[in-house]
């Protein structure tokens, strides 16, 4: 178990050639006091895919902007494939690909002209270039679309684009701001498929911010939750799932069924602890949910309490989120703009 | 050596999406052909003041016209850079290894040379309403040039603007308050010797004053006032290369206001 509650000390090890990225106690406070980073450490190894997960005006896009040398950060410090990001942002720059929350492609150039002056901007000229930029279109399926303007197309192919365009100097570190904001189910999808499929072609190491805890529990191999500009809990996401120890099992009454004495039922079972009540359910939780199950039903039949329908479910990141934030996601969610 | 290259991919990027909305430069000439037409035939007898030197107020307005039309559009060019911001086109330039400099002085090739094709629009006009240019294509390549330096040095500074206060209600602010004034405040229309005192004096300083001098360095006599053409041009260059600076360093006001 390497669940870190402060990754301080991971951050603290940091000459370790094996890190892509090392952040160490960055703070970040915006004019009018807003304190978007508040002591944020991380550390990601290199070749992975880190995935930072929390609510809007948690600190990401703040981090992310410090990591790739866009913002300064107040205090603490950072270095990204090997150069420190406020003293080197020239090494930097060379080293990282940078797709950030708006699909950040110029409307009125082509798909291909786009991919080409981004190539040119890093020293790609003549055939390499043309070979580079004919090989990621064709490999993200944007061929048959590569001249015409990037305004014509759509949300996902838009954000391809901005991938690529992230890509085409192959870089070390590649830093993705929400990629999947905004997009369709179908879209998010393929495009959790591309990006895998990049990571291991390319050998990227990633760092990627989500709202979206499916899509860190998707892509990650490790994941912090970042909350009021530090990050409360790191790991990967079945460890950090397994920390809230079993499974969930959820019981939906029928008609007539008094919840307080379901409560006073399954609190009395082995192995069945955290009995709360909502909406018409019972929530529980139990070691193996299998296992609790049977014992459960047997128990509510033997009281007459007429059960609609029961389930089990395997922890989710929601619920991590929930039990290291105090709040859960989606109420989190609602507040604050994302810096 | 890389700044260069920079700037001309930057440049090759502005100048082809203009290629793709070339009528864009139709809409932009839509308010100094106005000017030079109607205002030109309102105001066609005012030269009959003394103080004009010339006969043909078509032969005074239009450098002054050309000079007016290459202030708003280097004024207007903010709006380039606060929707690249917006669309994050900016940031990722910031983030690659792109020269600072190069996006600048790319975005100022591509709006100088839109403001040739625009100049001689102007010119052409003109002299088909009765203009002369006495000191010949002399003339009218310093009248050019100086209409490129004027757009550079406000163009420069609008992106400053942009980038410090990134709003395109600013850019519209700084062309309503600074831009329109500056034109009035300056012999455009009107003879020096027939201004108000102060207005006279104001003028000697207006960057937009000394392009119209150059423009008009040969009113009747057939060679320019090469004095005047060089001192006033030394001025726009100067104040051109301390525009695109401030520009420059602009990026970094931005970059810690992130």
């Amino acid at each position: 178990m390497t669940i870190q509650a402060a990754p301080r000390e991971a951050a603290a090890a940091s000459n370790d050639t094996d890190l892509a990225i090392v952040a160490h106690n960055l703070v970040k406070t915006y004019p009018g006091g807003v304190r978007a980073l508040n002591g944020l450490s991380l550390a990601v190894a290199t070749g992975t895919i880190f995935a930072l997960l929390g609510p809007n005006g948690a600190g990401k896009s703040t981090t992310v902007k410090i990591l790739t040398t866009l913002s300064r950060p107040d205090s603490g410090s950072a270095r990204v494939a090997g150069f420190d990001v406020v003293a080197r942002p020239s090494s930097v720059r060379r080293a990282i690909g940078y797709v950030s929350q708006k699909a950040a492609v110029d409307p009125e150039a082509t798909g291909r002209e786009n991919l080409s002056l981004q190539g040119r901007i890093y020293g790609l000229r003549g055939r390499e270039l043309r070979r580079r930029v004919d090989e990621l279109l064709e490999r993200i399926g944007l061929a048959e679309a590569a001249d015409r303007v990037a305004g014509t197309y759509s949300g996902g192919m838009q954000r391809k684009l901005d991938i690529l365009m992230g890509l085409i100097h192959r870089p070390k570190v590649l830093f993705l701001d929400e990629p999947t904001t905004g997009l369709d189910p179908e879209a998010r999808a393929e495009l959790w498929a591309e990006i895998e499929r990049l990571a291991r072609e390319e050998r990227l190491t990633i760092l990627l911010t989500t709202h979206y805890l499916e899509e860190a529990d998707r892509l990650a191999a490790r994941v912090a939750i970042v909350d009021q500009g530090r990050v409360v809990v790191e790991g990967s996401p079945e460890e950090l799932k397994g920390e809230l120890r079993g499974d969930t099992i959820r019981v939906e009454l029928a008609d007539g069924a008094t919840e307080p004495r379901v409560q006073a039922v399954l609190e009395h079972l082995p192995g069945v602890r955290d009995v709360t009540l909502q909406d018409g359910a019972v929530y529980a939780r139990a070691n193996s949910g299998g296992q609790a199950i049977p014992v459960v039903l047997a128990a509510l039949e033997r009281a007459g309490i007429p059960v609609a329908a029961a389930t089990v479910a395997r922890p989710s990141l929601d619920d991590v989120y929930l039990r290291y934030v105090g709040r859960s996601f989606d109420a989190a969610g609602e507040k604050g703009t994302e810096r | 050596m890389t700044a260069l290259i920079h700037t001309l991919d930057i440049a090759g990027r502005h100048l082809r999406n203009f290629s793709r909305q070339p009528w864009y430069i139709a809409f932009s000439l839509v308010q100094p052909i106005i000017y030079l037409l109607l205002f030109g035939a309102l105001f066609k007898r005012v030269v009959e003041l003394p103080g004009f030197n010339t006969g043909s107020y078509a032969t005074y307005l239009t450098p002054g016209i050309v000079a007016m039309s290459a202030l708003f559009s280097g004024g207007w060019l903010g709006v380039t850079v606060v929707s690249d911001l917006d669309r994050g086109v900016l940031d990722r330039f910031l983030v690659s290894p792109v020269s600072r400099s190069a996006l600048i002085t790319g975005l100022l090739i591509q709006t100088g040379l839109v403001t040739v094709i625009q100049s001689l629009i102007l010119i052409g006009l003109g002299v088909l309403v009765g203009a002369r240019f006495a000191g010949g294509v002399a003339q009218v390549v310093v009248l050019v040039a100086a209409a490129v330096l004027l757009t550079a040095i406000f163009g420069a500074l609008s992106c400053a603007v942009a980038l410090i206060v990134r709003k395109e209600e600013s850019i519209i602010g700084v062309v309503q308050f600074l831009l329109l004034p500056l034109t009035f405040l300056s012999s455009v229309f009107m003879a020096p010797a027939l201004m108000p005192g102060w207005i006279r004096q104001v003028s000697r300083f207006n960057p937009l004053n000394w392009a119209v001098e150059i423009g008009r360095s040969a009113p009747e006599a057939a060679s320019l006032d090469w004095s005047l053409v060089l001192t006033r041009g030394a001025g726009l260059v100067a104040l051109a290369v301390v525009a695109t600076w401030l520009a420059t360093r602009a990026f970094g006001a931005y970059q810690r206001s992130i």
